[in-house]
């Protein structure tokens, strides 16, 4: 960095090349190249060859010819499918309100929203096992209420699954929504009801078409994300609801298989291709919504399709019958409550949109909580109510050489990841939004590519490299892994707020005698200091929260938290679990609400 | 006029939030075919009056009339009135043939009739070959033009407009004042407009409400308002203004008032001022004169010309009187003029008629 500072120091006499000058985003994309690019191209490259090392397709011949591999993939895209359309659905009453709330409701809201998004994915599914199980809390309750006669399967079966995907996928759905809706100008709806619409109307055929780009986004994002889950499939799903990356994990940790697991790999790759593909092209983010929606969200238009118009003749029509649907039901309701020009109006469909979304939050917020009272039990079983009151199971944790060791090592390659990623992405986000580069949009999408790639490909891709090199197991491995996986959070993250940074202040800076690198420490970081402490909030949980990486390059004596928590889920269910979660959700909130105090003051947004 | 039907009337209409007063007792009438502009600075309350009258905004108290039907707390879509937004708020997802009918089809009428009423107002407003594009495809003035078309092709019974030019460029923004003016005239609509812009309101107003601090300080024609204002804040708020302060000393007609520095000043009055009470006196800078050896004025005051400032068509003079004060005053640039410089001792003149007595405000309320 010194260097650096210095050959930033020199006024030069000649302007400096593009090249030299983008040369804060060299370093990321030297890492990329080294430790994403190149290791998942070899093992898809690997997946070419036979055992021998002669080229041969009969890994692809397998994966068609043996029907539970397409009985997985069909099952994959099932859930996935599913759990787009739940999440989805329910994500949209909720981004309605935040979009249309005032900022200080909506970062409220948002906190909430997002909750299930910052607790670790192991603790949430732990949760829900305590919630769904035939013993669990759902089931005495309806007991108990006498609703059922005997306890409902909720867990071990699809809908085990479900539960558990929408609730990890609803905060991205909402996100998407929420930055589309954002932007959607709130005198239209007003102009519609002066031009005569009644609500439903206004919505449905206003609103609703302007909003669908966000929808379509977050549909395509969830189904992306959701191909590549394993945890929730294997801890709440039964035999049936094997997804694809199970299928790749067994197939590296039973039969370490780099060149069939290769194949499944390029296989779910191109699956998710495939989908991205068809959204774009058939359902695109334009068509789905009549054919000019693109024009508000700034995204490009295409000529129509035939296919295209005619889906848009059909969104036209469900949207006018649905406006129609609503105007009819407004109207039995006025013609029963009577509503009178001198008499003040109550807002009841904005009630009802609360009553809704305050169900779907406590929906996302609540189960992680029952992990609390479960750790205080005295017990030796997982048991909700909890018997009696006990700090057994938190001695039990801490006393553990096992447990303390992972914590540890947990935390170490969290905060390194989080530093790392912050250096690295930094630099280059302010390479990205400041400099005109040769080939932007390649860097960019390089840069976010882990974010979209499912992660298992990457997991198993760097397993194959570390063997090589000998850094399984070690915390350098897991470091460099989770920096691929948290980068792209941190670029996104620095990114927003250098866009919204007013260079005109450097410039100033400038004028008033301080160099470049003055400039940067004395006016530009401090006042980026909320995104860049966002930044590596995001890493840190990113690297805290990981378990796909840690899966191959940590184990035995070496795990870390997450890699711990999943050998007990998987061979005994204990009550030390629920001890580990709750001191992870109270260390996380902690974290979270430090950090967003520090963001505060130090005068961030 | 005067005989023409009650489109709109308010009536005691107030807005509170909390323990702020947005607006305060509002009442105004609405006369069909009228063209009333809502006046005043940000935070006068005016936006939130025509919110009112739109119904976007529920009333505190107060009450409402559309039409010859109370409308006080009827919902928008029931109240037969249109709006320009200030941003237009043309849909960006449909045509501009889309955005016209959109009205229309909320009123359910049939699509053959639909395309005959869209052209009809496409053609008044002379943009018939835009009604395949799409609202961003025009320019603002264009934007602005369908945006009326939009809201004036159901016959709404009143048209409300939010600052409907504030994002135009000057030149775009007298060029649509007057377009607007003759589309009024053309359509014999009704409008009740708003602006802070006091050029534009009295180009384009029959009348004028002026607003402050959530309340109706003065309702009149442009010109009663320009020549007579009823407060101080009137008289600053439009045009240029002497203000000199004095004292009721007779009342008559003219008015007596013992001015600043001994100046005796006849002036006239609203009415409702009493011997010895404190006054502001009004004189725009146009009607004072310098007056020549031996002539004489109504009102005449000596002092010293500071600075004369050229400004193309006019010029402007800055006398300062003997205790301090300062007059401004207007003349229209004839040629050359070097009869009088900085530093002489001038006479300036003007008449009783274009001196208003109003009642100073800011000392009672002390």
């Amino acid at each position: 960095m010194t260097s650096a500072a210095a050959g930033l120091d020199y006024a030069r006499q000649r302007p400096q090349r593009g090249w030299v000058r983008a040369w804060p985003i060299y370093p990321l994309l030297a890492f990329l190249l080294a430790f994403f690019v190149y290791p998942v191209a070899q093992l898809l490259w690997l997946s070419f060859f036979d055992a021998a090392g002669h080229f041969s397709l009969r890994n692809y011949i397998h994966i068609a010819t043996a029907p539970v591999y397409l009985q997985v993939l069909g099952i994959t895209f099932q859930i996935a499918g599913w759990t787009t359309l739940f999440a989805v659905l329910g994500g949209y009453p909720i981004a309605y309100l935040l979009a249309t709330s005032a900022a200080r409701t909506r970062n409220g809201l948002m906190l909430l929203v997002l909750m299930p998004f910052w607790t670790s994915f192991l603790v949430r599914t732990f949760a829900w096992m305590i919630l769904l199980g035939r013993t669990g809390a759902i089931n005495r309750l309806l007991l108990a209420l006498g609703v059922v006669d005997a306890p409902v399967s909720l867990i071990y079966n699809f809908t085990g699954v479900m539960i558990g995907m929408v609730h990890g996928m609803m905060p991205l759905a909402v996100v998407t929504m929420v930055s589309v809706m954002q932007n959607i100008d709130v005198t239209l709806m007003r102009a519609a009801s002066t031009l005569g619409a009644r609500g439903g109307q206004a919505f449905w055929r206003i609103y609703f078409r302007l909003s669908l780009p966000g929808v379509a986004a977050a549909g395509l994002l969830v189904f992306i994300t959701a191909l590549g889950f394993f945890i929730i499939p294997a801890l709440l799903g039964g035999a049936r609801d094997t997804m694809i990356s199970q299928v790749i994990i067994s197939v590296i940790q039973e039969l370490m298989n780099w060149r069939f697991a290769g194949a499944l790999s390029l296989v779910l790759l191109a699956a998710s291709a495939v989908v991205f593909y068809l959204y774009d092209r058939i359902l695109g983010m334009s068509t789905l919504s009549g054919g000019a929606v693109g024009a508000a969200s700034g995204m490009r238009q295409r000529r129509p399709t035939l296919l295209a118009r005619g889906s848009a003749w059909l969104g036209i029509g469900v949207v006018a019958a649905l406006g129609w649907l609503c105007d009819r039901a407004g109207e039995a309701w006025d013609l029963l409550i009577q509503p009178r020009p001198d008499r003040p109006r109550r807002a009841f469909s904005r009630k009802v949109l609360w009553g809704a979304s305050a169900l779907i939050i406590l929906f996302l917020v609540l189960p992680s909580f029952f992990v609390i009272p479960v750790s205080f039990t005295s017990g030796t079983f997982i048991d909700f109510p909890p018997h009696g009151f006990s700090l057994r199971w938190y001695h039990t944790y801490l006393s553990s050489p096992a447990w303390t060791s992972a914590t540890l090592r947990s935390l170490i390659v969290a905060l390194a990841t989080g530093v790392v990623s912050t250096i690295l992405g930094t630099a280059a986000a302010f390479v990205l939004v400041r400099q005109r580069l040769v080939g932007r949009m390649a860097v960019l999408t390089l840069v976010l590519a882990p974010l979209i790639l499912p992660r298992m490909i990457i997991a198993v891709a760097l397993f194959y490299l570390f063997a090589r090199i000998d850094i399984v197991g070690t915390l350098l491995g897991l470091v460099l892994g989770h920096t691929i996986l948290a980068v792209p959070y941190v670029v996104i993250t620095v990114m927003a707020i250098l866009k919204t940074y007013d260079e005109r202040l450097d410039q100033a800076a400038w004028s008033l005698g301080a160099n470049k690198w003055r400039a940067l420490c004395h006016i530009t970081l401090p006042q980026i200091r909320g995104g860049l402490i966002a930044g590596f909030l995001f890493a840190f949980i990113t690297s805290f929260d990981d378990l796909t990486v840690a899966l191959f390059i940590s184990g035995g004596n070496n795990a870390t938290l997450p890699r711990q928590m999943w050998n007990d889920l998987l061979l005994q269910v204990n009550p030390t679990l629920a001890a580990v979660s709750t001191v992870i959700l109270l260390f996380i909130t902690v974290f979270i609400i430090a950090a967003e105090l520090l963001r505060r003051r130090a005068g961030g947004y | 006029m005067a005989g023409a039907k009650v489109k709109l009337s308010v009536r005691n209409a107030a807005k509170i939030y909390g323990s702020v007063t947005a607006l305060a007792d509002a009442t105004l009438d609405l006369r069909e075919g009228e063209f009333l502009t809502l006046l005043g600075p940000s935070g006068s309350g005016k936006t939130t009056l025509l919110m009112i009258v739109a119904g976007l905004i529920q009333p505190s108290s107060g009450e409402v009339w559309i039409d010859g039907k109370i409308a006080t707390y009827a919902p928008p879509h029931k109240r037969d009135i249109g709006i320009v937004f200030q941003n237009y708020a043309l849909f960006p997802h449909l045509t501009v043939y889309e955005n016209i009918a959109f009205p229309l089809r909320m009123r359910r009428m049939p699509e053959a009739r639909i395309a005959q009423e869209v052209a009809r107002v496409l053609d008044v407003v002379q943009l018939a070959h835009t009604a395949e594009r799409f609202p961003r495809e025009l320019s603002g003035g264009q934007q602005q033009r369908i945006a009326l078309a939009r809201c004036t092709v159901y016959h709404p019974s009143i048209i409300l407009m939010d600052e409907p030019l504030g994002a135009l460029d000057r030149k775009l923004r007298d060029h649509m004042q007057l377009e607007i003016k003759h589309l009024h005239t053309k359509l014999g609509i009704t409008v009740l407009y708003v602006t802070h812009d006091q050029d534009e309101a009295m180009t384009m107003s029959d009348r004028i409400c002026l607003m402050n601090n959530g309340r109706i300080e003065q309702i009149g024609a442009p010109q009663e308002l320009y020549f007579n204002p009823a407060s101080i804040f009137a008289a600053d708020f439009l045009g240029e203004s002497n203000l000199l302060p004095g004292t009721v000393a007779a009342i008559g007609d003219p008015l007596r008032v013992d001015g600043p520095g001994g100046l005796k000043i006849r002036a006239r009055s609203r009415g409702g001022l009493r011997p010895d009470e404190p006054v502001k006196l009004m004189v725009r800078p146009e009607s004072l004169r310098l007056l020549g050896p031996g002539e004489d004025a109504d009102n005449v005051a000596e002092g010293v010309l500071r600075e004369v400032v050229f400004v193309g068509g006019v010029q402007r003079y800055y006398v300062a009187l003997a205790d301090g004060l300062t007059l401004a005053m207007k003349r229209l640039t004839l040629g050359a003029d070097t009869a009088v410089g900085p530093g002489q001792t001038v006479r300036v003149g003007w008449s009783a008629a274009h001196t208003v007595a109003l009642p100073d405000t800011r000392e009672r309320g002390s």
